[in-house]
């Protein structure tokens, strides 16, 4: 079985179990909106310190959660991340101790449009507030205090999760050591959220959403959220990356017009979008979205990203890969151009690779290469 | 301590802002950093280089030279540096232009191309001269615009660019008094702080 050989290896954290804290007091949220409670579901990898310095934050992407690492019991599927932490992995579960929430608005046990508005008794479904990166972030800092971890070595996230990661460099200059961001951009551009926006029209189109209301009705919006998916993943990936994988390799049926066709591409397509959809949550899926949208960087300071990071005191490292095009390395010198006109210390590197934006998941020698000796570097400042 | 390393740290203000073109594995700038306690960034582009750079604490950027600085503001650091890389550029006139553009100063180093081992390679061997200090053969070097000092400080007074200090040395970067008298025939390497006129 390989799900055995996987969690039984060395390099892996093995079982995991997650675990949960609540906040009884009410959080304001960015939106003007009040959650007059809050809980998180996370889990954690290694051991803390006794100086408690060794914490490190990992940050998921829009369709992520709190398993970034090690196996489920009765899960054949790692966590999300499993290719970069782990024991003596680049997030080295023997030096740092590793936190990985689920945010809230999640639909994976965090405070979601899943959970029961205590105001009406129901799930919140699409009036769920509206939450932001900034929001998450304090979130994230409210459980550190629970685990007492006054400063972390390092907050790292891809995509969404980067975003975080740089946030947390501006709003907690402080409490962050390392801000590691990878494929990441410092606002979404136009096209971004124009991807971001047909999603949330495949789902809020679907006759079975029922206007974010079709929990209690028993339904499940899946056509919506498959082709959601299905337009994500695309973009996700690089068009030479899909030939490679999948060229026009025919699935099943003849060239010849004979009788219906099905290309492999589209049966992969179709799985994960099925997949998805099972899985994932569509209110979840159109709050987070706008979360990607209403991101900026440069928040409360306009137009200037230099002046926004001037506060920041961590040091950063930015990755991209070539031929990611939703968070193209050109983003990324966008974040380090400003770094460095902001006199802040930065490693960046523009990544050779043909897997799109995905690639930030994946286990790249090159990528990985560069990252573990950035993090050799954050473990030198633990002593 | 590296012979090289103390003569360009000479030419740099203590606390300044520093931009390594070609950084290498930070060496300089891991120095500079240490004795000068400036804040500076090295631009490289091989994946080894710049691992030896994060492994010794020094801001590292990955981007070629050759697609150009456009992205560093003017007037951004004080000093722009460029070691031994000059002559490996595809415009050198424009590089230099840029690092100007970009710092209040800067310092270049590079071999000359008129040292008496070369002149005598090329006069009495009709060969591209091969030395010690450019052991690379006409077809695979990397040093695709040799000059001589001479030529260098043409350029500079052709485009109104001001030598503020020079330092010509031999192989091992120490200065005789025969390179002090013909540097352009017995120098290998000469160190320039330049700014603009």
């Amino acid at each position: 079985m390989p799900s055995q050989a996987g969690q039984n290896s060395e390099d892996s954290v093995g079982l995991v179990r997650p675990r949960s804290a609540e906040w009884n007091q009410p959080i304001n949220l960015k939106c003007g909106v009040t959650l007059p409670a809050y809980e998180l579901v996370y889990e954690t990898y290694g051991e803390l310190n006794a100086k408690r310095s060794n914490g490190v934050l990992i940050c998921h992407a829009l369709s992520g959660n709190h398993h970034a690492a090690g196996y489920h019991a009765g899960e054949t599927r790692p966590g999300w991340w499993e290719t970069a932490i782990g024991p003596g992995k680049t997030v080295d579960t023997e030096r740092f101790f590793v936190v990985s929430p689920n945010n809230i608005g999640g639909c994976h046990g965090s405070t979601g449009p899943n959970s029961i508005d205590p105001a009406t008794g129901k799930p919140w479904g699409e009036r769920f507030p509206q939450v932001t990166v900034e929001d998450w972030v304090r979130c994230q800092a409210a459980l550190a205090d629970r685990l007492g971890i006054d400063r972390w070595a390092a907050v790292i996230g891809g995509s969404l999760g980067g975003m975080q990661a740089l946030q947390w460099a501006i709003e907690y200059p402080d409490r962050i050591a390392h801000a590691i961001a990878i494929a990441c951009a410092p606002w979404l551009s136009a096209q971004n959220i124009a991807f971001n926006e047909i999603a949330r029209h495949a789902i809020r189109s679907d006759p079975d959403f029922l206007d974010g209301s079709f929990l209690e009705a028993g339904k499940v919006p899946e056509r919506g959220l498959m082709l959601a998916r299905m337009l994500g993943h695309v973009t996700y990936l690089s068009g030479f990356g899909l030939g490679e994988k999948f060229g026009r390799d025919v699935r099943s049926g003849d060239m010849q017009g004979a009788g219906p066709i099905e290309f492999e591409v589209e049966s992969y397509l179709r799985y994960q979008g099925k997949n998805f959809a099972g899985r994932f949550d569509a209110n979840t899926y159109i709050n987070i979205t706008r979360v990607l949208d209403l991101f900026d960087l440069r928040g409360r300071h306009g137009s200037d990203l230099v002046r926004a990071f001037q506060d920041a005191t961590c040091h950063f490292l930015i990755l991209s890969f070539t031929s990611d095009w939703r968070f193209s390395p050109e983003r990324s010198k966008e974040i380090v151009n400003a770094l460095v006109a902001a006199r802040k210390g930065v490693v960046s590197a523009v990544l050779e690779t043909q897997h799109g934006h995905d690639a930030f998941l994946l286990s790249d020698h090159e990528y990985h290469r560069l990252f573990r000796t950035y993090m050799d570097r954050v473990a030198l400042g633990l002593e | 301590m590296r012979r090289d390393l103390q003569i360009i740290s000479d030419l740099i203000a203590p606390g300044s802002r520093v931009l390594d073109l070609g950084c290498g594995s930070g060496t300089l700038l891991a120095h500079l950093q240490e004795h000068k306690s400036v804040n500076g960034y090295g631009l490289e582009i091989d994946r080894d280089h710049m691992l030896e750079c994060v492994s010794k604490g020094v801001n590292v950027v990955e981007q070629d030279l050759d697609d150009g600085l456009s992205n560093f503001t003017d007037e951004s650091f004080d000093f722009v540096v460029m070691t031994e890389t000059l002559q490996a550029v595809k415009r050198p006139d424009r590089v230099i232009g840029e690092m100007l553009r970009i710092g209040r100063e800067a310092v270049v180093t590079f071999p000359n191309f008129g040292h008496l081992g070369c002149r005598i390679q090329l006069a009495f061997r009709g060969r591209m001269p091969v030395t010690g200090h450019l052991p690379n053969q006409w077809y695979d070097t990397p040093n695709i615009h040799m000059c001589t000092f001479r030529d260098f400080e043409q350029f500079c007074r052709a485009n109104e660019i001001a030598i503020h200090e020079r330092f010509v040395v031999d192989n091992e970067y120490g200065n005789t008094w025969l390179i002090n008298r013909l540097p352009n025939l017995f120098g290998i390497t000469a160190f320039y702080r330049i700014g603009k006129l």
